[in-house]
């Protein structure tokens, strides 16, 4: 246990030891900020009518969005997830990259030990990212809905399950790419999957998905329809046309858990057992 | 400093692919001396000391610390102290972070950060980036790391490359002075010259395999001697020896004779009444026995 720990705490300095983690922290923080703030501000005008619903091409679409906070707040893990994805990715392969499995491997030779302590640091990271990413939507978002007129909600215990679900799935988000790190260890291809799969595939799979009954419950097990599950409001699940209904909460974040796992026991097996050369 | 362990390696093989890197390679390092583990680049040194530090799985055969294999070893860091290659850390890590990192991760004392530091000289640069760090400096970080838990045994892969040569002047001393303590001591070279005004014993590998383990002076053959001899009269020379029955070839800085006493050919010289300017020994060098050993030629 106690060399678990150790383990834990080497994790831990590894992070914060270089400048990605604050860097990616900044830009999360900005992100989120703008989006919330802006969309806060568009919704919340449309909704109390500041906005002339004339003004805006809506496409004949709603004017009514429903309870405005919850889908403000839930930017943080909705688009902020990439964060912890690509911090947990960048801190497996760097260890490849530079070539620092050797010390560390040298100063705990057992590799399943490591790989764990890494996977439960990065999950209270991706938990920190949380707080920040939250902190910009609830903070920023939150402000601009107050402005408006719109009550920001921050006495519902609905809102503060959804931060408390957020940074479940922040941590889980961040223990996936610890994962997927170790099953793709070259990481300027781990980067690439980590863009290309959050920004542009999972998307349009989704929407792709949501047309048909049949296809978008299999859809509701893409790893980003999970999360939002798992959180609970989503500007994706409001754009999703066939309505078909998402997943419990809790189903949700067993279905980012077994992501994580799959990909982290592949990834062991695949690279980080593998002799260091 | 834990006492040095006997490093013990029985019949070690490993292959990459179809590709036989290491062959059924036996061979003990005792401690309190410096044992070079000597041969061309290539020839396994790096993959053997990988395997004993439990970083690569061996296709057969174990490799031990004291009959301890390196992974389960209950204090790693204080047991062994190992230096690779000068490229593993993460360049925007300072020196001290680095190693602050794999301190915690052995449970060492952070104290012991700045004091390895210190030993290798590098206490002044200790919270630069280390991307900035010349090679010579990597190296020196590298063996800090392996000084880290003051361990008994140290395996070093080729530590002098990249020093400049009061680094190599310091390292040779260092080393000899860890033999003196009584640790075990195992430094990888491809070039004899490089370690043997440091090493006690000599283990060789080529191609995978042991060709050659002893004591230094092992090396020290002397299979066909040498003696350089010139004279201002060349020609009364090469008769004076001709008639001795003493072959010889003509070298750059004289004749070359087929013997290893340098007072006979004084003496047929004097007898012979002819004027020596040079009379001495060639030294048979202990890296031709090397190269001879290792198959000639292949150290690039």
């Amino acid at each position: 246990m106690t060399m678990f720990l150790r383990s834990v705490s080497a994790e831990f300095a590894k992070i914060f030891t270089t400048r990605l983690w604050w860097i990616l922290a900044i830009v999360l923080f900005g992100y989120i900020g703008l989006l919330a703030g802006g969309l806060a501000a568009l919704f919340a005008g449309i909704q109390t009518g500041v906005i002339s619903p004339d003004a805006v091409n809506t496409g004949g679409g709603p004017t009514d969005f429903g309870s405005l906070p919850p889908l403000i707040y839930s930017f943080a893990s909705s688009v902020g997830y990439v964060f912890p994805v690509l911090l947990g990715a960048l801190a497996t392969t760097g260890e490849f990259r530079h070539q620092t499995l050797t010390p560390t491997f040298l100063a705990t030779p057992r590799r399943g030990l490591v790989l764990g302590a890494k996977t439960v640091t990065l999950v209270l990271i991706g938990a920190g990212f949380g707080v920040v990413a939250l902190a910009a939507s609830v903070g920023i978002g939150g402000g601009v809905l107050s402005a408006f007129g719109v009550d920001a909600l921050l006495q519902g215990a609905e809102t503060w399950l959804l931060v408390a679900r957020t940074l479940l799935a922040m941590g889980l988000w961040a223990a996936i790419g610890v994962g997927l790190g170790a099953l793709v260890p070259n990481q300027v291809a781990s980067i690439v999957i980590v863009l290309a799969f959050t920004q542009f595939v999972e998307p349009l799979l989704r929407l792709a998905a949501s047309f048909l009954e049949v296809t978008a419950k299999i859809g509701n097990f893409l790893p980003g329809a999970a999360s939002d599950a798992l959180v609970g409001a989503s500007v994706f699940t409001m754009a999703s046309p066939a309505g078909t209904a998402p997943l419990d909460w809790w189903q949700g974040g067993l279905v980012l858990l077994g992501y994580a796992l799959i990909a982290t026991v592949i990834g062991y097996a695949v690279s980080w057992k593998r002799d260091v050369t | 400093m834990s006492t040095g362990a006997v490093i013990e390696f029985t019949s070690i093989s490993k292959r990459f692919g179809g590709v036989a890197a290491v062959k059924d390679l036996s061979f003990t390092v005792e401690p309190g001396r410096v044992t070079g583990f000597l041969g061309p680049n290539g020839a396994g040194k790096t993959t053997s000391l990988r395997i004993l530090l439990g970083l690569v799985a061996a296709s057969s055969g174990t490799a031990t610390f004291g009959g301890v294999r390196y992974r389960d070893l209950p204090h790693p860091l204080k047991t062994v102290g190992a230096a690779l290659e000068a490229a593993s850390f993460h360049p925007g890590r300072t020196a001290r972070d680095h190693l602050g990192v794999y301190a915690i991760a052995a449970g060492l004392p952070r104290t012991r950060v700045m004091e390895v530091l210190t030993l290798v000289g590098l206490a002044a640069h200790a919270a630069q980036r280390v991307g900035g760090y010349s090679l010579g400096m990597r190296q020196r970080l590298g063996l800090a790391y392996a000084l880290l838990g003051d361990p008994g045994v140290l395996v070093l892969d080729e530590p002098i490359n990249g020093l400049d040569p009061e680094g190599i002047r310091w390292i040779r001393g260092f080393l000899r002075d860890m033999a003196a303590e009584g640790r075990t001591v195992l430094v990888s070279s491809h070039l004899l010259s490089e370690v043997q005004q440091s090493v006690d014993d000599v283990v060789i590998i080529a191609r995978g395999e042991l060709v050659h383990l002893g004591p230094l002076s092992s090396l020290d053959t002397d299979a066909a001697p040498q003696t350089i001899v010139e004279s201002p009269d060349r020609e009364a020379l090469a008769a004076a020896l001709t008639a001795a029955g003493i072959t010889f070839s003509i070298g750059r800085t004289g004749l070359l004779a087929a013997t290893g006493d340098p007072a006979l050919l004084g003496h047929l010289a004097f007898t012979a009444g002819v004027e020596l300017s040079v009379l001495h020994r060639q030294k048979a060098g202990l890296e031709d026995s090397f190269l001879a050993l290792v198959g000639g030629g292949h150290t690039l």
